[in-house]
């Protein structure tokens, strides 16, 4: 029998980054806030501290905080024609569980997106004529100046890392020329930059490219956020991505928000509790609450007035289409709205291989780049190439971790003797350019229901449909040739060009900025919810994540779904509670 | 409240009772006011594999010590897999969750799948090997005149070669699907934490000049292209700690 519970003002599924942003902010207002977190209770002193946090086998490889596949995991294909089969370990991605999400194994490489990549067909369909007819590209509703002072607030509550390039119409030597305008500073320096980057930014320079600091999540110096919390310089400890960080140097929602909230006696957390679906009022206008089982079994009843998603945006997606809000997208006819716009990352690289020099990958951290935006968005002429957007392209040294990093140069075999000494002649002396490209919507990238498989409850599992399309192939053949370039510049003796070409494949990773499937806009008839991620259906229904945006831009992810997590708060602190009901009237 | 009937509710629980029973914790509640949990002896010390639990028979354990070393051989340029110790690391994952695949998803039905759907066998990573190994040498006995251990090095190599390649096909398993498993779990063995019983005394990462786990790189930032020289230092410590 599934028990009722006492009623709450807000309940929060999932607690990750964006669970974490709604919580303060919502307590910091009065409410009486719930989240809901699926996996366990996780912290540095328990979960990574730096006794055992340094552990590649058991945090990458054996998938020591990631969502377990074998509760629940999501079905692939690359087209509609192929039948779906289970992504039965993961891959091409890696979903966060429990405290803190994927915010606890990130990076941090914390870009905002360009102005123009929050108006991308209007900008494009303006400067370079009609999109073709698949390409389902869509604005977002608000605009980059609208979430300016939100870009502003994350950046400060992660203590971000960088050089600012625009401040308030100023160009400032140094920083990235095609920012958008910035009210401040970021508010640390940037990290200490390792060889190669040094040799990537003299390269880039040469090319007469821009070259700039990777904004980072890992501390340049001790730093106090915004709530009074402290975190420690980074000590470039080469275990950052797919690890938690033991020194309190990477920004996570345990160092920059959660002690705080966990203060709040209007603030309360509930682990090993998964949310199945969201309920609602017979006449399906409001949102009840939500049902939710807990390790034990144990089926609950949370009634809330305010259901905010916070699951990543597959699982967002997944849950919407499990509680039958919205209408599913239908490939066929391009109706139906939940499950539409699913996009990802297209990446590609260049490998530089030195003889003399020591690139010693071990000094490394999860944000430590140089990296040029000549090339993305709209910062350079498209005209005649037939694709838009574009991506950025970096050097970073985030880890020598042995198992994952020890590339070879192409003619080297797999295995053997002649492979490894390859490794060991190689193994201190590369580092790679990297593109990180745009990914833009087409009519047959989705994620809907499967038809067959289920989860460890017994519901259908999650299926993604998706290849790269013709746009993505442009991009990546004009942009991986200019890494190539600066690549080459780099004083190295051998470039190992590392294209993408092909199917998306899941098996290898790439990364975990998968975008799209609860898409934000100005119509009900093309978006999940309006400008404020609230539910066109139900107004007391908020998504939040990158599955907000109707196509994903050449950047990682975070500093934006940071800033349209503060944006979609405000809203409903000023907006919604004074005036409960729709945020805008179709 | 409409889609959980009585009855699928208890389906929920039953199923829960057997796939999250050895979940290590249960649903807490945290927050109001309490600030941060916090207990002595939480931290998780590392559990994964470290048991010295055996899965292979003597039989099998020889014929996977013996494609380990031509995967990662010993040679003048340095130690491999043998040295590792790689068999050993395989053997305990073989013996826990790993080897039983049970973080993965195993629920059916299976088909063979595209090339860029990944791993599709029925079998998790134990019985894959089990069932490889036997054909392995059963191909090794009638095609080259002895268990795949007893072979040259040549020959082995050669066989190797043809499983990579998709020459050679076992009738139960893909031969394939089972080489790329074992290069795999070798590189892992080769390269993971000494804890896990391979890379013994830390060779792997000697061999590529890895420092292993140290931690604080601050003062090397500024190397500008010369090499770091570093013992490495593993998770239980030694030797690099106590080395001047
Ligand atoms: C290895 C890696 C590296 C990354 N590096 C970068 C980077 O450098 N820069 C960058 O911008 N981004 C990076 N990302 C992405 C970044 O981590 C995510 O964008 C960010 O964490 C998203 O925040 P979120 O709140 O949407 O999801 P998450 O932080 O993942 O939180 C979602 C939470 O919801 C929980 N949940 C899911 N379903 C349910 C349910 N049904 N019931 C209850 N709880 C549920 C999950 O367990 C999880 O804790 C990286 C991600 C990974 C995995
Ligand atoms: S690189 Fe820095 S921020 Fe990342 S885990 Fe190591 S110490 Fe922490």
């Amino acid at each position: 029998m599934t028990k009722h519970l006492p009623r709450v003002d807000v309940v929060l599924v999932g607690f990750g980054w964006t669970g974490a942003i709604f919580a303060e902010k919502l307590t910091a207002a009065g409410l009486d806030v719930l989240a809901l977190e699926r996996g366990p209770w996780r912290d540095t002193p328990s979960d990574f501290a730096t006794t055992f946090a340094q552990d590649e086998l058991r945090y990458y490889w054996r998938h020591g905080m990631f969502q377990e596949a074998s509760q629940d995991t999501l079905t692939f294909r690359n087209n509609s024609a192929q039948t779906a089969l289970p992504m039965r370990r993961w891959g091409s991605f890696l979903p966060g569980n429990g405290v803190g999400g994927a915010g606890v194994h990130w990076n941090g490489q914390t870009y905002r997106f360009l102005p123009s990549d929050f108006v991308a067909r209007s900008h494009n369909e303006e400067r370079y004529g009609p999109l073709p007819a698949d390409m389902t590209v869509q604005d977002y509703g608000v605009t980059y100046e609208e979430l300016e002072p939100h870009f502003d607030y994350f950046e400060k509550i992660c203590g971000i890392c960088g050089q600012a390039g625009n401040v308030n119409g100023e160009t400032i030597e140094g920083g990235n020329p095609f920012e958008g305008m910035r009210s401040d500073q970021y508010p640390n320096p940037p990290m200490r930059m390792t060889f190669s980057q040094d040799r990537f930014a003299a390269s880039a320079r040469a090319l007469g490219l821009n070259p700039f600091p990777v904004p980072s999540a890992n501390m340049s110096r001790a730093y106090v956020n915004p709530l009074g919390l402290q975190m420690a310089p980074c000590t470039y400890c080469g275990f950052c991505e797919k690890h938690g960080c033991g020194n309190y140097s990477k920004a996570s929602p345990q160092t920059t928000i959660i002690p705080v909230l966990m203060r709040r006696p209007n603030f309360g957390l509930r682990t090993n509790s998964e949310v199945l679906s969201v309920e609602k009022t017979p006449d399906g206008k409001h949102a009840t609450g939500v049902t939710y089982v807990d390790t034990s079994g144990e089926v609950w009843f949370q009634p809330a007035d305010i259901v905010i998603l916070c699951a990543y945006p597959l699982q967002n997606t997944r849950l919407l289409l499990l509680s039958e809000i919205g209408a599913p997208y239908d490939p066929r006819t391009g109706e139906g709205v939940v499950g539409k716009n699913y996009c990802y990352q297209v990446m590609s690289s260049a490998t530089v291989f030195f003889e003399d020099e020591y690139t010693n990958g071990f000094v490394g951290a999860g944000a430590l780049g140089m990296v040029v935006d000549d090339y993305n968005g709209d910062n350079f002429d498209h005209s005649g190439l037939g694709f838009i957007g574009g991506g950025y392209i970096a050097c970073g040294t985030t880890n020598a971790r042995p198992i994952e990093s020890h590339p070879v140069p192409e003619d080297v075999p797999r295995w053997g003797s002649a492979w490894k000494k390859a490794v060991r002649e190689n193994f201190l002396k590369t580092t790679s350019v990297g593109v990180h490209g745009a990914s833009m919507a087409h009519r047959s990238n989705y994620l809907d229901l499967d038809p067959t498989y289920k989860d460890v409850w017994g519901r259908p599992l999650l299926r993604m449909t998706y290849d790269f399309t013709l746009n993505d192939r442009r991009l990546t053949e004009h942009l991986t040739p200019v890494a190539e370039e600066i690549a080459r510049g780099m004083g190295g003796a051998h470039v190992k060009v590392n294209a993408r070409r092909g199917s998306y494949d899941s098996k290898p990773y790439q990364t975990t900025h998968n975008t799209g499937g609860t898409i934000m806009g100005t119509d009900p008839a093309s978006s999940v919810v309006n400008r404020y991620g609230q539910s066109w259906d139900l107004p007391n229904l908020f998504v939040t994540g990158a599955g907000l945006f109707p196509q994903n831009a050449g950047y990682n992810p975070t500093g934006t779904v940071g800033a349209l997590a503060y944006w979609s708060v405000d809203a409903i602190i000023n907006q919604y509670l004074p005036d409960p009901g729709p945020l805008v009237r179709p | 409240m409409t889609h959980y009937t009585r009855r699928q509710t208890l389906r929920l629980m039953l199923m829960a009772g057997t796939a999250l029973a050895a979940s290590r914790v249960l649903a807490a509640e945290y927050g109001r006011g309490a600030g941060m949990p916090w207990s002595p002896m939480s931290g998780e010390v590392p559990y994964y594999g470290t048991g010295a639990d055996r899965f292979f028979s003597r039989d099998e354990r020889l014929a996977v010590a013996a494609i380990c070393a031509r995967l990662i051989p010993s040679d003048e340029d340095g130690p491999g897999a043998t040295e590792a110790d790689v068999v050993t690391f395989i053997d305990r994952q073989m013996a826990g969750f790993y080897g039983r695949a049970q973080h993965w998803y195993m629920q059916g039905p299976f088909a063979e799948g595209t090339s860029t759907q990944g791993y599709q066998s029925e079998h998790p990573p134990a019985m894959l090997y089990r069932l490889a190994l036997a054909e392995l040498d059963d191909y090794c006995r009638s095609q080259r005149g002895g268990a795949f251990a007893e072979l040259s090095e040549e020959d082995q190599d050669a066989v190797l070669t043809g499983l990579d390649e998709g020459e050679i096909a076992f009738e139960r398993v893909s031969a394939k699907t089972f080489f790329d498993l074992v290069l795999e779990n070798t590189v892992e063995g080769f390269f993971a934490d000494p804890l896990y019983g391979g890379n013994r005394d830390m060779v792997g990462w000697r061999y590529v000049g890895f420092p292993g786990t140290r931690y604080d790189y601050r003062d090397f930032v500024g190397h500008n292209g010369a090499a770091i020289p570093l013992e490495p230092v593993s998770l239980q410590g030694r030797p690099g700690w106590s080395q001047p």
